[in-house]
């Protein structure tokens, strides 16, 4: 089974190790992962700060980008769930017939990474290692929007050596929200001290989440404190095996 | 509704969430109220199915509202019932002040309204020399201390209960011996609530639903004080909104289901009152209905907003949002707060006058989820935050930004130009291996964050150096 990798613009830059993981992983399962490289952004903090028509053009390059592709993989909720719930809006809104269309075509075929392996490929073991304290926290496109339901924690609970502990509140948005947390910066801050509470009662040493860019706000209050919680994104946890360690 | 604008959401955001009492309070209400809705959602096996049955009746409702008005204009006037028209806050205050004047009575006992609460109705009845008491225990606790409610169901959810004692001792409980045991505070308004019912000539109230078919109209609360307002004065004024009609008496079976369960988790409210115009020598022998319009026609007539009108004022919405159960209601500036508020007041009062609520969200959407009519709470949002980029100015610097980044990212190269770009640029917020400032419109992302600097190394151009790598 041939793959395109949706990397999202966020992992391309920050954490191209997520972009590594989610490769070698896919690889190992078999898979042929093919990387459209003329892909960019998709337009997901256009749209949900209000700039949808400016989402337009990222909307159309994004389908001229995967049109070919079969099946599309991204390591990122967030950003499949700008594609499978909005793109059909920002579609319309453009009012091309041609767009419209294109988009309903593509959407079913794009996959975040834990449905993809628990309710595409019907995989749980993936032959993961990962010997440490682990809490997950549920991103809310993923809960919400994509309804992964529990597939990434399945997924994790099958990973060789792991601590998996359940964390508390763990449905609880952790004020990322894009731009929300630079324009609501106040009310950011009072939900990621909460969550950070939350993440510190489990006494994890590692926090893992579907989404790169909760992580970087979680992750980011964490290192500020010098809480000593890693932060590590779901394929990195499962990308590492016994005989390769990350 | 006024053309003033509100207050921007971030700064009253802020005020809010330094008051260490007001999030304890809030945080243990919500939490409490959570939990009892959980429970009783999950023990009704159709509960999807009603939610899907609430919101068809609504947006049925919708689609003909014009239709089921007038009929339910002609039910009441047909029971017995006087209806009155009004298309803003100003016309429906005068209409129900001359209706008080013509009883003679300079005071009037309410029903705990959020229609009223929205028009200002205390306020303009005070103006005219009347007196309005509020008998809903919550209510009567925002009026003593004159404030605002600052959530829709619980108004005092910011009150604790020493607070509230210390409230009582300077109105209500003058010379009172009182403790804050919450039955020793609810005997105290009970003693000053008992005066006002058994003396009020006149009461006010809202709806929570209204029969097209029948005229009946039904107010659902749990204390019974509403019960004492809608039989014991002679008159009766009845304000709602034109949304809360609904076309037949079978509908109000789905929503008597989801209401209770929704909005204080409970499987039955205490007291559902259900009246039919007048009835000769029983309850009150006037009844006035007042149908209030108030932007809810601008509402109507927007293909995505129109949803709005769906909501039966529940606060499951406000209970479970994580930005309402830190910031508490009056941070969003208007009588309708969280989730709901943001996208109800905006169309109601005008997208410019509250451009900030659209904003108060992370879209994280459990809001929707918990919705007993399936209003799509994130959907709204998006649509209003694309009203409120459209005011902006071209040389607004947000507007100015989002559209050279939509510029750079519709092409390949100068996508990758700027990652180059913000690598190199980086430089001059490192300190010690990490970035712990950064300039402007981010600032607030770096009180109290860290970021780790770019890699040097995209995840593309880790891609091509492995093809090149493959390729040898």
């Amino acid at each position: 089974m041939r793959v395109a990798l949706f990397i999202t613009c966020f992992n391309d830059t920050l954490f191209p190790n997520v972009g590594i993981a989610t490769t070698q992983l896919l690889e190992r399962l078999g898979l042929t992962v093919d990387f459209p490289e003329a892909q960019t952004c998709c337009g997901q903090m256009h749209f949900n700060t209000g700039y949808q028509r400016e989402s337009i053009p990222l909307v159309r390059h994004f389908v001229e980008v995967f049109r070919d592709a079969e099946i599309i993989v991204a390591p990122s909720a967030s950003c499949v769930g700008m594609v499978r719930d909005l793109y059909s809006k920002a579609a319309a809104l453009s009012g091309d017939a041609a767009l419209i269309e294109a988009v309903d075509q593509l959407t079913p075929r794009v996959y975040e990474l834990s449905e993809f392996l628990v309710k595409r490929l019907d995989v749980t073991d993936v032959g993961a290692y990962f010997p440490h304290r682990v809490t997950y926290h549920p991103t809310c496109h993923s809960l919400r929007v994509l309804h992964v339901g529990d597939a990434p924690l399945r997924l994790l609970r099958a990973v060789k050596g792991i601590d998996l502990v359940e964390l508390p509140d763990a449905r609880e948005c952790c004020g990322f929200g894009g731009t929300f947390a630079v324009k609501n910066a106040d009310t950011s801050l009072a939900m990621l001290s909460d969550k950070m509470r939350c993440v510190l009662d489990t006494g994890a040493e590692v926090l893992c989440s579907a989404d790169t860019s909760c992580l970087l706000h979680i992750g980011g209050g964490l290192h500020r404190q010098r809480a000593g919680v890693t932060t590590v994104h779901l394929a990195e946890i499962l990308a590492n095996t016994e005989s390769e360690a990350l | 509704m006024a053309s003033k604008a509100l207050p921007m959401f971030p700064q009253a955001a802020k005020t809010a969430l330094s008051n260490s009492q007001l999030r304890r309070n809030l945080g243990k209400a919500t939490t409490t109220i959570r939990a009892k809705r959980a429970a009783v959602v999950s023990e009704l096996p159709d509960w999807e199915a009603l939610r899907s049955a609430g919101s068809s009746i609504k947006a049925r409702t919708m689609r003909h509202l014009d239709e089921y008005l007038l009929q339910l204009e002609t039910a009441v006037q047909h029971a017995g019932g006087q209806v009155h028209w009004a298309r803003d806050a100003a016309e429906a205050n005068r209409i129900i002040t001359e209706l008080v004047q013509a009883t003679g009575a300079d005071q009037v006992v309410k029903v705990k309204s959020l229609t009223t609460d929205e028009i200002h109705l205390n306020k303009a009845l005070a103006a005219a020399g009347i007196r309005a008491i509020e008998t809903d225990l919550a209510e009567l606790i925002i009026q003593l201390a004159g404030e605002t409610s600052s959530h829709i169901l619980v108004p005092a959810i910011h009150k604790n209960r020493s607070e509230i004692r210390d409230l009582f001792r300077h109105t209500i409980a003058r010379g009172q011996d009182l403790t804050d045991d919450p039955q020793q505070l609810a005997a105290a308004a009970r003693r000053y609530l008992r005066e006002q019912f058994l003396s009020a000539q006149v009461a006010v109230s809202g709806a929570n639903f209204a029969i097209a078919e029948t005229g009946t109209i039904c107010v659902a609360e749990s204390e019974g004080n509403g019960r004492m307002c809608l039989t014991l004065p002679r008159t009766l004024i009845t304000v709602m909104g034109i949304e809360k009609v609904l076309p037949t008496f079978q509908d109000l079976a789905i929503f008597l289901q989801l209401l209770p369960r929704s909005s204080t988790g409970e499987r039955m409210n205490p007291y559902t009152s259900l009246w039919t115009g007048v009835t000769q020598g029983d309850g009150p022998q006037t009844f006035h209905l007042v149908l209030l319009d108030n932007g809810r026609t601008n509402v109507l007539a927007d293909d995505v907003g129109r949803q709005t009108l769906h909501c039966i004022r529940c606060s499951a919405c406000l209970n479970i949002c994580p930005v309402y159960s830190r910031t508490g209601g009056h941070a969003y500036g208007s009588v309708y707060p969280g989730p709901i508020g943001a996208i109800l007041t905006p169309q109601l009062v005008g997208v410019k006058q509250a451009k900030s609520l659209p904003y108060a969200s992370t879209l994280c959407g459990a809001c929707y989820e918990v919705c007993p009519v399936k209003i799509n709470i994130p959907e709204v949002l998006l649509h209003l935050r694309g009203k409120v980029t459209r005011l902006a100015s071209p040389l607004d610097p947000e507007a100015l930004a989002m559209r050279e980044l939509a510029r750079i990212f519709a092409s390949p190269k100068r996508y990758e130009q700027a990652q180059q770009l913000a690598r190199s640029g980086q430089r001059l917020f490192i300190h010690g291996g990490v970035i712990d400032h950064l300039p402007g419109m981010l600032a607030g992302w770096s009180t109290a964050r860290d970021l780790a600097p770019i890699p040097r190394q995209s995840f593309r151009d880790w891609w091509r150096e492995r093809q090149r790598g493959d390729q040898i």
